[in-house]
């Protein structure tokens, strides 16, 4: 393993980005699926990037997110993080619950919202593990989720504490999920332990 | 007069009539330090706890670590140890079911390790706005020493 995370090849980065395809993949076809729309999927963007840089992508500190929050446990364990931008979040929660948020109203969730988030989540991140099990033959089974709607600065620092053990770079890969009218941005970070993410480049050949 | 904001794992002093601020503290502690004769202060926002075996050699990220450069600079700077206050903010527990896990509860272990290093290097705690599972922004004015407290959802405070 790496000492830094900056330490990285591109080779690994590339592996990364087909996991985090295939991942995106399934989890898009997924989405396509509950909320009976097509979706399509742009390229996952995957790079090692620093602490600061990572809370700019995300449109600074105190931005308001939704955060989902699923833990790992078997032959990986760790957890996955997916932030949602709350109004691409009530975008999906009204889609999905076929219901229109009156105009001009603060953006808000109720508790059928949350409901609604979970099981979307739970969805999205079942399919994006199924891709890393088929690429590593790795058996994960995920948490039920947790929800947080904070500032991303506040909903990112899990990511952080995990990485800022052995640097200040995190792993980051952000998908576009997108209809022709409609343009949801989810991000998704996949944060093994430190055992689990020597087990993981094991397991894909680095 | 200027704002200094303050990254994460790393420290800014200001004089009178700055204001240093940091921003979306989640399972992160901000202390502060501020001499209210001289009117400066600091700020260093920390992410783990504690500096002792790890292999990363950034002081400002860790709290005992931290705190202990936080204090040198500040006299440093030209602060009176005797006269310096401490205030801290932030710790909390972002998602509050996800606990079973030790890592997840970082949050309490960093408000833990600042408490004993501020007792430890005795420095009075005149302010304590910890715990909870919601993010923080924080404001030193350095004229008056009160820090402000920005939160989503659970309002404002000065402490």
């Amino acid at each position: 393993m790496p000492h830094e995370l900056k330490d990285i090849g591109e080779q690994s980065i590339d592996t990364f980005r087909e996991l985090g395809n295939i991942g995106a993949g399934n989890a898009a076809t997924s989405l396509a699926t509950i909320l009976n729309m097509q979706i399509s999927m742009s390229v996952p963007e995957v790079a090692v990037v620093p602490f600061d840089h990572i809370i700019n992508i995300l449109h600074g500190p105190e931005n308001l997110v939704v955060g989902l929050l699923v833990n790992m446990s078997g032959d990986l364990n760790g957890f996955i993080l997916m932030i949602l931008e709350l109004k691409d979040a009530c975008e999906m929660t009204s889609i999905a619950l076929q219901r229109e948020k009156p105009q001009g109203q603060e953006l808000t969730l109720d508790e059928l919202d949350v409901s609604a988030l979970t099981e979307i989540s739970n969805i999205l991140v079942g399919s994006y593990l199924s891709a890393i099990s088929a690429m590593t033959g790795l058996v994960v089974s995920p948490s039920v989720p947790q929800m947080a709607v904070d500032m991303v600065g506040a909903i990112i620092s899990i990511v952080l504490v995990e990485y800022g053990k052995i640097g200040d770079s995190v792993l980051f890969l952000k998908t576009k999920f997108s209809d022709v009218n409609k343009s949801m941005n989810g991000h998704f970070f996949l944060i093994p332990d430190f055992e689990s993410y020597k087990i993981l480049m094991k397991s894909l050949g680095l | 007069m200027a704002t200094l904001i303050v990254k994460i794992a790393d420290l800014q002093i200001g004089r009178e009539m700055d204001t240093v601020t940091t921003l979306g503290l989640g399972s992160c502690v901000g202390i502060t330090l501020h001499d209210p004769i001289r009117k400066i202060g600091g700020l260093v926002h920390i992410m783990l706890p504690e500096y002792a075996g790890q292999t990363d050699h950034n002081r400002f990220k860790f709290a005992d670590s931290g705190i202990a450069e936080l204090l040198e600079r500040m006299i440093r700077a030209g602060a009176s140890r005797h006269s310096l206050v401490a205030k801290l903010a932030g710790g909390a527990h972002m998602f509050s079911g996800a606990g079973t896990q030790n890592f997840l509860k970082i949050g309490e272990r960093n408000v833990m390790v600042s408490l004993n290093t501020l007792h430890a290097l005795k420095l009075p705690i005149v302010g304590n706005d910890t715990g909870g599972s919601h993010g923080r922004t924080i404001e030193l004015y350095n004229n008056t020493g009160k820090l402000k407290i920005r939160t989503v959802g659970f309002g404002e405070k000065i402490i």
